[in-house]
């Protein structure tokens, strides 16, 4: 096919390899070193109350029945979501009408315990506050 | 219960060559059967292979599988279209995208919509940098296998800039979740599709190289020509496809036969080789690799403008349909039968591996069993794809509950009752 080496056969990966020495690491110190995520990545989910209507779009299209959405007054919406259930392919974000739901770049969302995937995000404030349920 | 199984039987189903009689006891005076599997280091999944020896030389394989079974199919009865969407493409890791496709187009054949051609192209974009990553992943594992780890190093190195160039475009390494009814959720803007390219034109010069060692290696060549045999003929009567039956001459893709996405509007070639043994699939697929870059350069250079979606009903009208999809190990079949409702009335999945998993018998026949585990991988089998139905002999057909309590008494034979956990879940036994 293309020129042969005289030491081509067998083991003619070797120049590769040598070369190879000379390179930065194809590795990345991961835990030490930041690990950007990409655009559109599919991260933890976060809920915006003042912007929900209710409508339980978000929950009737969970593929995971990971999204719980509780009226707690006039308009007032509280969210408890899953991130043990969810699996993080963002449908939820596609059809919420009033774009109360987002995904962020987190993914570092390991836990010990069960109740602290549980993330509950009620009315208060703009930014959404994740309350450990009682 | 009953009528509803009378009126939707079990899809058609494969005669898989699992005899009723598998078991590990030897059935001539002179052979010994070896177990493979369940659990084993030779395999990646569970599967069980029966191996009969006669010496060294394996006399007859039976192969029994169903050990990954998830119960998707059912499941995706009980939950809608859109839900149903990224269960199915949860079927595979590797070919999600296949899977995902699979099934939007058959839901948008029996919802008759018209998928933009923007949509289309970027369907096909995906599919093929999933053949890539897929063949990159397959040509490191069958170093592996072969004990050739520096093949396996440098080739998931690589195939480290197709999981980027996937990660960019969609959000995610695995799991692309790009498809919608309808069409594509997410777009390809100008500095993705040139990174992309980029990723290409690295990943292109990489792959010439890998084809140079596969011509010229003599360790490489001598480990796998004339290994896993399986002649032109024998590869059309056991159904062989994909890489595994192109290798055996077998000239079939979906791509070209029954064109999909935008593929009908993209030239390539459908690679075939005449070696009918390892040494030919390994060909097949670097061959394939290099069409998947030229098929990357031309949808990027043609993606036309338009829309990405097209709204798609919540109930979809009902019919049958049966999509096609040329998936990297070869061709995924989904069955899609609706009655109008939000949720299907019977989904039915044939992954390739299914098809090929029959010639693998054929091909360890009179081999030696060091050669077992790269026949194995060189179908290059997805055993979690492959397990849909379990069929239990001698049994018949069974109905939903039948089948429950038969899985309920069976696990009490093992010592599990799972009466006390129903009764937890407050469900009675």
């Amino acid at each position: 096919m293309s020129k042969k080496k005289f030491w081509a056969h067998p083991g003619m990966m070797i120049d590769f390899v040598l070369k190879s020495l000379f390179k930065k690491p194809a590795t990345v110190n991961y835990p030490f070193e930041p690990m950007p995520m990409p655009p559109h990545f599919r991260g933890k989910l976060k809920f915006w109350p003042e912007k929900c209507i209710g409508c339980l779009l978000c929950v009737k299209d969970c593929p995971a029945k990971a999204i719980k959405i509780t009226k707690v007054g006039d308009k007032k919406f509280e969210a408890e979501i899953d991130l043990g259930k969810c699996i993080y392919c963002a449908q939820c974000v596609d059809s919420c009408p009033k774009k109360a739901l987002e995904i962020t770049p987190e993914f570092e969302l390991a836990q010990i315990s069960r109740n602290k995937l549980r993330l509950t995000y009620d009315e208060s404030g703009s930014h959404p506050t994740e309350k450990k349920p009682g | 219960m009953e009528e509803r199984n009378l009126k939707y039987p079990i899809g058609p189903r494969h005669e898989i060559n699992v005899p009723s009689d598998f078991s590990f006891v030897p059935r001539a005076k002179d052979e010994v059967r070896v177990p493979i599997g369940p659990q084993h280091p030779a395999l990646k999944e569970p599967e069980s292979f029966s191996v009969a020896l006669r010496g060294e030389r394996i006399m007859g394989v039976d192969v029994k599988i169903g050990y990954n079974h998830r119960g998707i199919e059912k499941a995706c009865e009980q939950r809608s279209y859109i839900q149903d969407l990224y269960l199915v493409e949860r079927i595979c890791g590797i070919c999600s995208h296949t899977h995902a496709t699979c099934f939007a187009q058959g839901v948008e054949e029996l919802a008759g919509l018209a998928v933009p051609k923007r949509a289309l192209y970027i369907r096909s974009l995906v599919g093929e940098l999933e053949r890539i990553h897929s063949h990159l992943l397959w040509l490191g594992v069958a170093g592996h296998e072969i004990g050739f780890d520096t093949l396996l190093m440098y080739s998931w190195r690589d195939r480290e800039l197709v999981m980027d160039a996937l990660a960019l475009l969609s959000g995610n390494r695995v799991n692309y979740g790009i498809n919608q009814i309808g069409g594509v959720r997410r777009d390809v803007t100008k500095e993705q599709a040139t990174e992309i390219l980029k990723a290409v034109d690295k990943l292109e010069e990489q792959t010439k190289y890998y084809i140079q060692i596969a011509m010229e290696e003599t360790t490489l060549i001598q480990r796998l020509s004339g290994v896993g045999k399986l002649s032109h003929d024998d590869a059309v009567r056991l159904g062989a496809i994909g890489p595994t039956g192109r290798a055996s001459g077998v000239d079939r893709d979906v791509r070209r036969d029954d064109p999909y996405a935008a593929y009908g509007e993209l030239a390539f070639k459908v690679v075939t080789d005449g070696h009918n043994d390892v040494y030919g699939r390994t060909i097949v697929r670097l061959g394939e690799l290099l069409e998947s870059y030229a098929l990357i350069r031309q949808i990027i250079k043609n993606l036309p403008d338009g829309p990405l979606a097209v709204r798609a009903p919540r109930k979809i009208p009902a019919g049958e349909a049966l999509s096609r999809y040329e998936a990297p190990r070869g061709e995924d079949i989904h069955y899609i039968k609706s009655n109008g409702g939000e949720k299907p009335e019977r989904v039915k999945v044939r992954a390739p591996t299914l098809a090929n998993i029959q010639s693998v018998a054929k091909m360890l026949e009179d081999r030696y069993l060091a050669d077992l585990p790269i026949v194995v991988a060189a179908i290059d089998p997805c055993f979690s794809c492959t397990d849909r139905t379990i069929a239990v002999a001698g049994r018949g057909a069974m109905n939903w509950e039948e089948l429950r309590r038969y899985g309920i008494e069976w696990y009490r034979g093992q010592g599990i009752d799972f009466s006390r956990l129903s009764s937890k879940l407050g469900r009675g036994a």
